[in-house]
This record gives structure tokens, C-alpha cells and sequence, in this order.
């Protein structure tokens, strides 16, 4: 088994409150499932989306978010995957797809000493 | 690890947006409305983004309250020089020491529930005609869309957006929110009322297909009949009548379309599946609403669903009640659709020929020319009386005036039962009294 990191960028949020209590939902229930079985290695968190950038040899600060919003990192969770394909795969049941955003898929580096 | 486990009340988001926004509305303004509805849709992506991760709080409703609290708070310090808020609040609101207090206070639950009252009433401003205070409700209280009050209505989503539209404004623009003690209260309470009564209608004879979305509508107009019932000022007989009758209605909701999705009328609904809590609290406002010397629409409309809702079967009915609750609503509100409820209990009471002379009789029928369920119940009674060939025909125009997929099939199931009995070999089906087919109305 291996980790992964699911980063959910984007997604739209104008929805109605039916709508939005669904998609939590959905959310909740594919969150479930990766729990029982066993894909789950941390369920994450939500980012805020404001946020500072600190850049260059002056370490100059400035506001963020630096990605547009359809970019934007919203929240991310740990996966435990046999490979990257099929972190992958279970990345498809995720409901950000059915709002216009989408997941980005890391692998954690994996440090053999 | 395991995720947090998933529960949450059906409607939870819907029902917490009019609360929330009825009490935003009350602290920013009536002019400040879409400010009101901002400060809601943020309060849910915060519930969505975070819940999502953390699981459903112990209380979900006082989490968004809360949240839609400090939002607020936060909003009335940054624009408080830019934006004039409430104005009877404004004293609160402009000092820091009082500020806060003030809000939490707005946001008690109490003062909660009246905000939605108020709300409830100032949507049924006299300026915006029934569909635009309707639709208002709808969007306002209800949370709906513009897109769920289109389905709802089964109306274009342009059309919905600009009545919407158009009421917000004169909403806007009364400046101010209707006030509970104000003495035109029982002008504005019964158009409140009528309201709740048409939205409710939507929801039970209205033509969506959908049942799940007519449940709804029916859902959500007992819940604000729940709130007018429950508030010492607005609980008046008439609407205690209208909130028995609403509960003696939707008792019945179960009953009328099976799992296969085929519609039943009233006589051949299966009654074991009507909802005896719902049928128990109506018979519980009726007996309540039975106080003054008003004797209101809602009344009579509760207490001929009340004879229903006590036989135990169509056969068991005491149909010579229901006609004469029939002809006293008349009186009150005469009206063709009225008229051809009578004479369908008349037909129920006395045989057929005698319902086909009532629906001969009726005044104004010419109101029921887009109706499907006037020549259904024309083809029920030619079919019953032995005319198996006329009740064809009558079905058949029916069934082009059908609104829904529903209907239809409702309609055809009659056409092949008039084709059963032969059309013209004037053979009846005794076991299925077929008039015990005509549509409830």
C-alpha cells in the first residue's frame, strides 16, 4: 500500500440549499465507502480560501489566493492506494466532478533507507 | 480511518435558508435582501466545505444559525458607514457595545420564528398578485431555486425569474417589513392564508408530474401552516380550519399514487396507507378550529376530508354529508370545480343519472373546458350508467387534455376499461364501481 494525496481544486458553489444539502451528501458518502474500505489514511481538511503568499529573497508578503478560482484548493485527504492508477480510479467517485472542479492525485514520496 | 457518519434531516438546508434569511432580514433590512441572501449561500459552502470533512455537527441547525450570525455581525461592522441597515435597529447597531448583544438576541429562536412570520406576511404584500406571493414564499422561505419554483410550477425558468424578480422589488421597495400588530393584520392574514392554501393546492391537485416534487409543495405549506397555527395572533379558526385541512389532505398523500407510479382516486385508494399521525393532528386543529361564529372555506374543506378520513371505506361513507358540505361551500365560494365535487358525491349518494343531471347542471362550466378530470368524470358516470360508447368518447377528451404522465396513464387505464365492457354490450364490471374511478378534485 501506498499514500496519495487527493487535493480537490475548484468547484462551483451557486447552488440552490436542496442542491448543496445533496452534494454534501454525495460527499459524505463517498467519504464513507473510501472508509470502509480502507482507503482512507486521513480523511483531511477544508482550506480556507483567503489566505497570504510569502515569495522572493525579500520575503515579500502578499494576499492570496495566487490560483484562480477554478484552480483554487479547497480542501485535500490522504489515500491509501496500491499504485497511482488505482488512487486514481477511486479519485472518479468524487462528487467535485459534478460541480465543475476536479482532484488533482499525488503520490506521497515514499523514503526507503 | 472511518468517515464521520452521514445524517442529516431531509430538507435540513432548504427549511434553515427561509429561517435564516427571514432573520437576516429582519437585522440588514427589507432593502438589503440580497445582501440577506449572500450572507446564507455563504453560510452554506461554510457548512458544505467544512462538514464534508468533519462530519454533521450534534446540531446542524444551531451551527448555521450561528454561522450566518457571525457573518452577519462581521458584515454590519465593515458596511455600517457605507449601508443603512434596519432602521428601528439602527441604534443597536451603530454602537460596538451593542452591537453583537443585539444580534445574538435577533438570533433566539423566538425572535426567529416571528421573523418568518413577518417575512411569511410581508411576501403577501397586496401590491404582487397570488403567483408572484406564491412564488415568493417559495423562494424566500422555502429555499427554493428559481429553477425549483419553475418545476414546481411547471413554468419556464424566465418566467419564474422575472415574477421573482418583480416581487423582490416591491419587497424592497415596502421599505419596511409587515409588523404582526399592524391593523390591517387580518386583511393580510387571510391573504397569508390563501397563500398557504393555493401553494398547498399546487402540491395536491396541482398538474406537476412528479410526485415527489407535489410532496413537497405539500410539505412545505404545512410547515408554514404549522408556524401560523402555532403563533398566538395568527392562530385564528380559520386558520386552525386550514391547517386541519392541509393535515387531513396530506394524510392521504401515501394513498394516491402506488409504487408503480399510478395515480388512485380517493374511492379506490388503498387506506391502510394513509398516515394516521397526520390524520389524528387535523382531526386535532379541526376540533380547535370549531371556536367563533366564522364559518370559513378552510372550515368546510376540513370537514368533508374529516368524513373521509373516518370511513373506512369508500362504501362506508356518509355521502349524503359530503354533499351538503358541498352545497354550504358553494354558497361561500361558488365556483365550478365546487360544483363538480357535489355532483360527484351526488352521483356516490343517489347513482349516476342523478350525478350526470348535477354536472349537467353546473353554472359556469365552461371554466372547466381545459379540465381533464370534468369529462373523466363525465366518462365514469356514462359508464356506470350502462353507455360504455359515451363514456369512451368522454375519456378520450380527457385524455387530450391530460397534463402529466401521470394523468395519462390514468386515463387510459379507463379507455381500456370501457373497451372491457364492450362498448355498446352495455356489460358492467360490478366489482369495479366504475364512477369509484373519478378523480378526487
Amino acid at each position: 500500500m501506498s499514500e496519495f494525496l487527493f487535493l480537490y481544486r475548484g468547484g462551483d458553489s451557486s447552488a440552490s440549499p436542496e442542491e448543496m444539502q445533496q452534494t454534501m451528501h454525495k460527499w459524505m458518502t463517498w467519504m464513507k465507502e473510501l472508509g470502509d474500505s480502507g482507503h482512507l489514511k486521513a480523511i483531511g481538511n477544508p482550506l480556507e480560501p483567503a489566505g497570504k503568499v510569502v515569495k522572493g529573497s525579500q520575503k515579500t508578503i502578499t494576499d492570496g489566493p495566487y490560483a484562480e478560482a477554478k484552480d483554487l484548493v479547497g480542501g485535500y485527504t490522504l489515500i491509501n492506494a496500491k499504485d497511482l492508477a488505482e488512487a486514481a480510479e477511486l479519485s472518479k467517485g468524487c462528487p467535485i466532478f459534478e460541480t465543475g472542479g476536479f482532484v488533482e492525485v499525488r503520490p506521497i514520496m515514499q523514503i526507503n533507507m | 480511518m472511518a468517515a464521520p457518519a452521514v445524517e442529516l434531516d431531509e430538507h435540513l438546508f432548504r427549511h434553515e435558508a427561509g429561517r435564516m434569511v427571514a432573520a437576516l432580514i429582519r437585522i440588514f433590512g427589507v432593502h438589503n435582501l440580497a445582501l440577506a441572501e449572500d450572507v446564507v449561500q455563504d453560510a452554506f459552502c461554510r457548512a458544505l466545505e467544512v462538514w464534508k470533512f468533519r462530519g454533521v455537527p450534534e446540531n446542524p441547525s444551531a451551527w448555521l444559525m450561528a454561522t450566518a450570525k457571525h457573518r452577519a455581525i462581521d458584515v454590519l461592522r465593515r458596511e455600517r458607514t457605507a449601508r443603512t441597515f434596519a432602521p428601528e435597529l439602527s441604534r443597536f447597531l451603530e454602537s460596538e457595545w451593542t452591537l453583537s448583544p443585539a444580534v445574538h438576541e435577533l438570533f433566539e429562536t423566538n425572535a426567529i420564528q416571528d421573523d418568518e412570520l413577518r417575512m411569511m406576511f410581508s411576501c403577501c404584500h397586496p401590491r404582487l398578485g397570488e403567483p408572484a406571493q406564491i412564488a415568493l414564499i417559495l423562494h424566500i422561505l422555502c429555499g427554493f431555486s428559481v429553477g425549483e419554483v419553475a418545476a414546481a410550477f411547471l413554468s419556464g425558468n424566465a418566467a419564474i425569474e422575472k415574477r421573482i424578480t418583480r416581487a423582490k422589488k416591491v419587497l424592497a421597495g415596502s421599505k419596511r417589513l409587515f409588523e404582526l400588530t399592524e391593523k390591517d393584520f387580518s386583511t393580510r392574514l387571510s391573504a397569508v392564508q390563501r397563500a398557504l392554501y393555493l401553494l398547498f393546492n399546487e402540491g395536491y391537485h396541482g398538474a406537476s408530474a412528479e410526485s415527489a416534487v407535489r410532496a413537497e409543495l405539500c410539505g412545505e405549506a404545512l410547515r408554514l401552516a404549522g408556524l401560523l397555527c402555532r403563533h398566538p395572533l395568527a392562530s385564528t379558526p380559520a386558520t386552525l380550519a386550514l391547517g386541519a385541512l392541509m393535515c387531513l389532505h396530506a394524510a392521504r398523500l401515501p394513498g394516491r399514487v402506488d409504487a408503480s407510479g399510478d395515480l388512485h382516486s380517493l374511492l379506490e385508494q388503498d387506506r391502510s396507507r394513509w398516515d394516521i399521525e397526520l390524520m389524528a393532528e387535523g382531526q386535532r386543529l379541526l376540533d380547535l378550529s370549531a371556536t367563533g361564529t366564522e364559518l370559513t372555506e378552510y372550515h368546510i374543506e376540513a370537514a368533508i376530508a374529516n368524513v373521509h378520513a373516518r370511513a373506512g371505506s369508500a362504501a362506508e361513507t356518509d355521502w349524503q354529508r359530503i354533499v351538503s358540505l358541498y352545497e354550504m361551500l358553494l354558497a361561500i365560494r361558488p365556483s365550478p370545480v365546487v360544483a363538480l365535487n357535489r355532483a360527484i358525491a351526488m352521483a356516490q349518494h343517489k347513482g349516476p343519472e342523478r350525478g350526470l343531471e348535477a354536472m349537467r347542471a353546473i353554472e359556469g362550466v365552461d371554466r372547466l373546458a381545459r379540465y381533464p378530470f370534468y369529462p373523466a368524470a363525465l366518462g365514469e358516470l356514462e359508464l356506470r350508467s350502462g353507455r360504455p360508447e359515451a363514456a369512451h368518447g368522454y375519456f378520450r377528451a380527457a385524455l387530450a387534455l391530460a397534463r402529466n404522465t401521470m394523468e395519462r396513464r390514468f386515463l387510459e387505464r379507463r379507455i381500456a376499461a370501457c373497451q372491457a365492457n364492450g362498448c355498446g354490450m352495455g356489460g358492467l364490471d360490478e366489482k369495479r364501481t366504475p364512477e369509484s374511478q373519478v378523480q378526487e378534485l
